[in-house]
């Protein structure tokens, strides 16, 4: 226990812990909006986070990007990354729910069943990266840990007066681009009239298809919606901690699914507050303990939400999402 | 691949094998125990083909085979709270690593626990808790961190408590890592002890070489507990647990207490995984919290539910398959855990019941396709 390291470092300890949660909080809004609508863990989530990462890489590679290259370079190429990770998650998360999900839903499969396949399609995926394109194509694919050039580098920006806190571009970045898109999509979801069928559908199904909203269409817009977030987590994440992995997904997964259920799964808002706030318990705690424990934290905290408030901080419903 | 299935459902094994009189039943099932028993040694040379160590870089046939009985003890535990329950506990690799650790903790000489009672109490070096009563500490441990677990978790919706059991499988291995004062930390605890015998040829009699005994001894614990498992189904217990499956507000409409037989089912699951585990770290002689990675949770699961979740001759061949098929094409090795990802997207897409089902099972799906269908018509 080591709560002078907390303290002493508590401004600086704060503004990490944001960092991570905002990408915690993109990639709970995947979980958040298919659970919403389909009352469904989507298990293969996190690898749709995971697709985005190596998207990023592999668009740096094809452009040459390094760190150190010039702005006109530095600006194209994360635009180009951001656009190509936000259709590879997309589309990933797309097939996830034509291969897995569709047909069973056609079959009227109990739930358990849903969760299984998308397990399966968990380790599919994982196992592309791992093994199968490691097998034809060797490296940078593999069981081990890649760097992802640092294409933006990290500069300080502006030091909080005060507090005597520098802010880079980096984190910056994040915290902006994921508030961002969350308010995009809050207001897609409850202003647009694709995002009225999404809130119908997950009110009640039956009553939304009679009034003519097709339900298969809502399922594969969430399914995009989703993707496309982790897409956008994906570059962020590959911008801060500049690496990726074949597994990085899971721990990233089950934090973020943590979160959807801290801020109250079905809500869209709900996934920002509970994403925050686990990226800062999680930093706290591993000042307190050991970093070694960091992953426990997450796992202690979705314990704890489930045992006294099981509907989150902000309640769970995506049909109410305007309330 | 369907004109295969079809030929398959012609023979009707299932039904042929329920009409045949009691003695025929007796004597087939008499003849399987004694194949099974006789495997090891099985030399005669068409059939001979199955073992893994025909080749020298092979694994060794018997250790295989211990391998596979002890994967079969999980996955007849983990069929209780899969199969008879309708609960998906990804965690399932939690309660094998604690029957592992505590047989290591309590039994092995040189664990930090056992150093410490030495210390306190004035014993000699080598003493250590007899194995005989390592055994109920590690079915009390597991049980306990059951009960633990699923007090909280079984009152919320299914999903949720994969997600609660997956975090539990990952923080018992985070924890044996973790905490070297007390589990050994990554490097792990030796000299786990073995079940007392006779000595032959100067080495006791469960020892590393022959691994024959070692299967021996689980095909024994597997058997009883395959019929503590057929004798639970049939139970009123296990009719709750079917009630429940199907229709849980039904269920306690009809007054079956759903939160308590599921925390029974979720109990005796935990029970039946420390058990396996405790064989498996015995056989070993060796614990470290790599050996339990999560993706064993997962392999787990999919035994149960390839297999047939509910059916027991369906989660044992689901746990043979998965086992036995990555020993034998051992050259395969790195490509194991994909083929075992597609394996299990198509299975059940295909064939969510599984591949040999219970025959209460399939009608089950029969029933809910057709709903889905009329459903699908009426809109």
């Amino acid at each position: 226990m080591d709560f002078d390291a907390l303290i002493n470092g508590l401004d600086r300890h704060t503004l990490d812990g944001i960092t991570r949660g905002s990408i915690y909080a993109l990639v709970a809004l995947g979980y958040t909006m298919v659970y919403g609508v389909m009352k469904l863990i989507n298990f293969a989530h996190s690898e749709v986070f995971m697709v985005g990462t190596w998207t990023v890489l592999g668009v740096y590679t094809v452009l040459g990007a390094e760190a150190g290259a010039g702005l006109g370079m530095v600006i194209g190429a994360t635009l180009l990354a951001l656009i190509a990770a936000m259709l590879a998650s997309a589309g990933t998360a797309l097939a996830v729910e034509r291969i897995a999900y569709r047909p069973l839903r056609k079959k009227g499969a109990p739930p358990l069943i849903f969760l299984i396949t998308g397990i399966g399609c968990s380790i599919v995926l994982v196992e592309t990266f791992g093994q199968v394109l490691s097998a034809f194509f060797g490296p940078p694919f593999g069981r081990v840990t890649v760097n992802v050039p640092s294409v933006l580098e990290t500069k300080v920006v502006f030091t909080i007066p005060g507090l005597d806190l520098p802010v880079t571009n980096t984190r910056l970045l994040i915290i902006i681009g994921a508030i961002v898109m969350m308010v995009a999509l809050d207001t897609f979801v409850n202003k647009s009239r694709l995002g009225r069928g999404v809130r119908a559908v997950a009110q009640d199904p039956d009553t939304a298809s009679l009034m003519g909203v097709n339900q298969d269409r809502v399922i594969m817009l969430v399914f995009v919606l989703g993707g496309a977030m982790a897409g956008v987590a994906a570059l962020l994440f590959t911008i801060q901690y500049d690496i990726t992995k074949f597994d990085i997904g899971f721990i990233i997964g089950i934090k973020a699914f943590t979160a959807a259920v801290l801020g109250g799964i079905g809500n869209l808002r709900g996934a920002l507050v509970g994403g925050l706030l686990l990226g800062v318990v999680e930093v706290y705690a591993s000042q307190v303990w050991d970093s070694s424990w960091t992953d426990v934290t997450a796992f202690i905290v979705l314990v704890l939400v489930l045992m006294f408030r099981p509907t989150g901080l902000l309640g769970e419903s995506l049909g109410k999402a305007r309330a | 691949m369907s004109q295969l299935l079809d030929s398959y459902r012609g023979l009707q094994l299932g039904n042929r094998w329920d009409r045949a009189p009691k003695w025929v039943r007796s004597v087939g099932l008499l003849l399987v125990v004694a194949f099974a028993f006789y495997l090891p040694f099985l030399n005669i040379l068409p059939f001979a083909y199955i073992r893994t160590d025909l080749n020298p870089t092979g694994s060794d046939w018997a250790s295989v085979l211990f391998l596979i009985v002890v994967y079969m003890i999980v996955a007849v535990g983990l069929n209780v709270v899969i199969g008879f329950a309708g609960l998906l506990d990804l965690g399932y690799v939690g309660f094998y690593a604690l029957g592992a650790y505590s047989v290591a903790l309590f039994g092995s000489p040189s664990s930090p626990v056992v150093e410490s009672l030495q210390s306190r109490f004035g014993l000699a070096d080598d003493w250590a808790v007899p194995f005989a009563m390592c055994i109920p500490i590690a079915i009390a441990m597991s049980l306990t961190a059951g009960v633990i677990l699923g007090a909280p978790t079984l009152r919320l919706r299914g999903d949720y408590l994969a997600i609660v059991t997956l975090g539990f499988g990952e923080i018992i291995r985070i924890t044996a890592r973790n905490l070297d004062p007390i589990t050994g930390g990554a490097a792990g605890i030796t000299q786990v002890p073995v079940p007392p015998g006779p000595e032959i040829d100067g080495r006791s009699f469960f020892n590393t070489i022959d691994a024959e005994r070692w299967y021996w001894l689980a095909l024994v614990i597997l058997i009883i507990i395959i019929w503590l498992a057929r004798r639970l189904e049939h139970s009123r217990v296990g009719r709750a647990w079917l009630a429940i499956r199907e229709d849980e507000d039904a269920a306690a409409v009809m007054g079956v207490a759903g939160f308590k037989f599921k925390l029974w089912a979720f109990a005796i699951g935990a029970s039946v995984g420390g058990l396996a585990g405790l064989l498996f770290g015995s056989k070993q002689q060796y614990v470290e919290p790599n050996a339990f990675m999560l993706n064993l949770s997962f392999l787990f699961v999919a035994m149960v539910v390839i297999g047939g979740s509910g059916n027991i001759v369906g989660v044992l061949v689901g746990a043979f398959l998965l086992t036995y098929l990555p020993e034998r094409f051992r050259e395969l090795q790195e490509w194991r855990p994909f083929a075992f990802g597609v394996a299990l997207v198509l299975v059940m897409v295909l064939r969510p019941q599984g591949l040999v089902p219970s025959r209460r099972r399939a009608r089950e799906f029969e029933d809910r396709r057709h709903e889905a269908e009329e459903a699908a018509a009426d809109v």
